[in-house]
């Protein structure tokens, strides 16, 4: 028997040897094995890990595709794809909706995926008392069935032809029944990463899944850490003190350049599906006036107010949707800029005095850059803004969605493909136009692609024509990642940071 | 004595009654609703009621108010309707975090002026008190934030001493405090600078009386007189600053938390706030009082004991 005193001793000799032979060799292995751990930045902590029953898109941003899986996905191009449904059939008069599942599939609590956990998910989207945010895109599913647990059929009230992608959304992820109440702390999901842990103020973990069903997408990362920090002067610290491996929207567009020109990290902007637009309250004066709207579009230099309020990134729009949106049509030179034009119209409008109006700027570094520059655009053509700060999201969704007082304001819409918003009665913008109504009601109905396109098309231009809201420009993605990382998404058509692809080159 | 704390603890009960009452009522007046921000730009007003439903907002505010005081006095602060998790767990992960920072801000803020300010005092006009006079006003004039960031390019980024933000948790005891120095710095520098200036204009006044000059009269060094005899009867207002300056450095934590990315109590009343967590708003604030309050129970405390003339007095 060893006695006490010498038994640590020894131990530390041995160990001592053992590191010493062993460290070169631990060394190397290092060198050559690239890492496998991840850790992105956010600027925004998401309320909650659910994205079936909060509509923050920061909550998609974390758990979509990575921990949750849809029927179907919205691929890095805004496409379509077979996820839990690995194909489908749908009915000549666009009615009713086969799909054939995937089996063998597992969520990560161990309980099986199958027709019926399909439409126990469905379902609950569609139950009365649900406080799914996206819950009207999905209302015209009138029936589920799940004739054997490998066939889901969907029967609509009317042929819907963006149900597919509806149904790639993060708000119609596959949730399995016993875990549904405890998803907001606790997701489980059938996807790629399980979730690991979540220190609240500070970070997610998701650990990778042992057992993913799709043995075909080859996923390199084990552990991904999501680390929230809000101030931008910080974010850009954590990336250049190594803390952080990627920040896929730096929260500071004027910062980006200096990454753009730095070796160490890979910044191109991309796209993503928000559209900042100045909503109107077309249902009073002065914004009833068709001509007013348009006069203030004509005020507006779109080019320099990127510039201004988001340093040059971004895209220029000139109706509800972005350059990453099937059919998309520019419509910018609509009503290009041109003050001249925009103060003889006013005039016609009646007028020619100028007019006041205030404008309730939700308090986020984007909006309020917004209305400072839009108050100088105006104040060209003899039109006074007052801006009054609004805090979002609270108060602002209280006073403008739901109480409607208000003249303009301005929000980025994050949901994509989301014109139809423009038909909602009501909505904020009051914007009432039967025959965009037709149109959106025939797109959404019109289950083939290429008509479906052109109608998307109409509906565009006549928003173009009629500017219920100003269209001011789609949000960069500005993304910052380290260069040895690769995989990720250049834009971001849904919200979401899709991590199966991304690994690390060394 | 005895009689003196049950006042005390009876006067506890009274202001912890009062701040609930007006919590709540403010958080009832702030305009906006947890559900509508939860639920964003596509909710419908169906969803709006249903979700109302189930966060339990749809009851009377008397019933809502009487439900929470309920709950608080067995120890229940209900549930996060953003996290969806027990209030008290939520607010004990962030006091594990902002306790010790303001601690650490403390200790580092009275290290700092003690011996800045008695040094300042022993010869008022000297070097040393011009230096010290103007650390302190530099001290006063920047805001905590700011220097924050400093620390965080000089150290952090320049020479990288220290991480640039973020906290490891208590598992790993190093790390945790190593995370915590640069944001307690840069909550101490400006308390710091407060300090040192009462410090230095007490232990001057003090210098200046009879019991003093009596000391020094009876061969007491200079030293001497200043350590043994100046400081204990300088340190009353000290004491009486610090305690004061426990809010205010509770509310700079807010910002320097927001720097430094540490997942504390500051910043979870801030988020909360922006999400009318109202319930989580309600017991922060509550938590943030009952600080205050036991802060101050302690000032009094310690004022007996640097001082046993107040003793007979309590």
């Amino acid at each position: 028997m060893v006695s006490r005193t010498r038994f640590p001793r020894r131990c530390l000799l041995t160990g001592a040897l053992l590191a010493a032979l062993a460290l070169p060799g631990l060394a190397g292995a290092a060198l050559a094995a690239p890492r496998t751990d991840l850790v992105l930045g956010m600027p925004v902590e998401p309320p909650g890990l659910d994205p079936t029953s909060a509509a923050p898109t920061v909550i998609g941003q974390v758990v979509w595709q990575n921990v949750f899986e849809g029927l179907t996905r919205v691929d890095r191009d805004g496409k379509v794809q077979p996820q839990l449904a690995k194909s489908w059939t749908i009915s000549p008069d666009g009615l009713t909706y086969t799909f054939a599942l995937q089996q063998g599939v597992k969520f990560h609590n161990g309980e099986p995926f199958d027709a019926s956990t399909a439409k126990f998910a469905l379902d609950a989207i569609r139950a009365p008392g649900s406080v799914n945010p996206q819950k009207a895109l999905y209302a015209v599913i009138a029936d589920v069935k799940a004739p054997d647990p490998a066939t889901l059929v969907l029967t609509l009230s009317k042929p819907s032809g963006n149900l597919l992608f509806w149904l790639g959304l993060p708000a119609a992820v596959m949730v399995e029944p016993k875990s549904r109440d405890g998803l907001k702390s606790n997701p489980v999901g059938t996807g790629p990463f399980r979730f690991a842990a979540w220190r609240k103020g500070d970070r997610v973990e998701l650990a990778r899944s042992p057992d993913h069903w799709n043995t075909a997408r080859k996923v390199h990362l084990d552990k991904v850490t999501f680390r929230f920090i809000g101030d931008p002067q910080a974010a850009a610290a954590a990336l250049r003190a190594g803390d952080v491996d990627a920040f896929p929207l730096l929260p500071a567009p004027e910062l980006y350049a200096a990454f753009q020109k730095d070796k160490a990290f890979k910044a191109e902007p991309g796209l993503t599906a928000s559209k900042v637009v100045a909503g109107m309250n077309n249902a009073g004066k002065p914004f009833a006036e068709k001509r007013v709207r348009q006069a203030l579009m004509m005020a507006v230099d779109r080019k320099l107010l990127i510039e201004g309020a988001y340093s040059g990134y971004g895209a220029p729009i000139g109706s509800h949707y972005t350059p990453n949106d099937p059919g998309y049509k520019d419509l910018t030179g609509v009503y290009p800029y041109d003050p001249k034009k925009a103060k003889a119209l006013l005039a016609e409008a009646g007028y020619a005095k100028g007019l006041t109006f205030t404008f309730k700027s939700p308090q986020m570094a984007y909006a309020t850059r917004t209305a400072e520059i839009l108050q100088a655009m105006f104040s060209e053509v003899g039109v006074t803004m007052n801006i009054v700060p609004t805090e979002f999201p609270a108060k602002w969704v209280q006073e403008v969605m739901r109480d409607r007082s208000f003249d303009m304001t301005v929000i980025a819409h994050a949901e994509p493909l989301d014109i139809a918003i423009y038909s909602n009665d009501p909505y904020y913008f009051g914007y009432k136009n039967p025959a965009f109504n037709e149109v959106v009601a025939q797109a959404a109905q019109a289950t083939d692609e290429a008509t479906r396109l052109k109608l998307y098309g109409d509906a565009q231009q006549i928003l173009a024509d009629d500017v219920p809201a100003l269209f001011l420009f789609v949000l960069p993605k500005l993304s910052v990642w380290k260069a040895k990382l690769t995989g990720f998404w250049k834009n971001e058509p849904v919200p979401s940071n899709d991590l199966t692809d991304v690994r690390w080159t060394e | 004595m005895l009689r003196h704390l049950a006042r005390r603890a009876a006067g506890f009960a009274v202001t912890f009654l009062l701040i609930s009452v007006l919590v709540f009522c403010m958080m009832e007046i702030v305009p906006g609703d947890p559900a509508s921000a939860m639920l964003g730009t596509s909710a419908t007003p169906e969803t709006l009621a249903a979700l109302r439903a189930q966060m339990g907002l749809d009851a009377p505010a008397v019933i809502r108010y009487l439900r929470w005081l309920g709950g608080l006095a067995t120890g229940d602060m209900g549930v996060s309707y953003t996290y969806g998790v027990p209030v008290g767990a939520l607010i004990r992960e962030r006091l594990a975090v902002t306790l010790p920072l303001t601690g650490f801000a403390v200790l580092l803020a009275v290290g700092i002026a003690l011996p800045l300010g008695v040094t300042a005092a022993s010869r008022p006009g000297g070097v040393a008190d011009g230096a010290a006079t103007l650390y302190a006003q530099g001290g006063i004039a920047v805001p905590n934030f700011w220097i924050g960031l400093l620390l965080i390019m000089v150290v952090a980024l320049g020479l990288g001493w220290l991480p640039a933000g973020g906290f490891p948790g208590w598992d790993a005891p190093g790390s945790a405090l190593r995370a915590l120095l640069l944001p307690a710095l840069a909550l101490a520098i400006p308390q710091s600078a407060v300090l040192t200036r009462v410090t230095r204009a007490s232990v001057v006044e003090v210098m200046n009386e009879d019991f003093v000059r009596t000391a020094r009269a009876k061969g007491a060094s200079v030293s001497r007189a200043l350590w043994r005899h100046a400081v204990p009867n300088a340190l009353v207002p000290v004491i009486t600053m610090l305690g004061l300056q426990i809010s205010f450095l509770i509310g700079g934590a807010v910002l320097v938390e927001n720097v430094f990315t540490l997942p504390g109590m500051g910043r979870l009343a801030w988020q909360a706030l922006a999400q009318r967590d109202l319930i989580v708003i309600q017991n922060v604030v509550m938590v943030f009082a009952t600080i205050v309050i036991v802060v101050n129970l302690g000032v009094d405390l310690l004022y007996t004991v640097v001082d046993p003339r107040l003793r007979k007095r309590a």
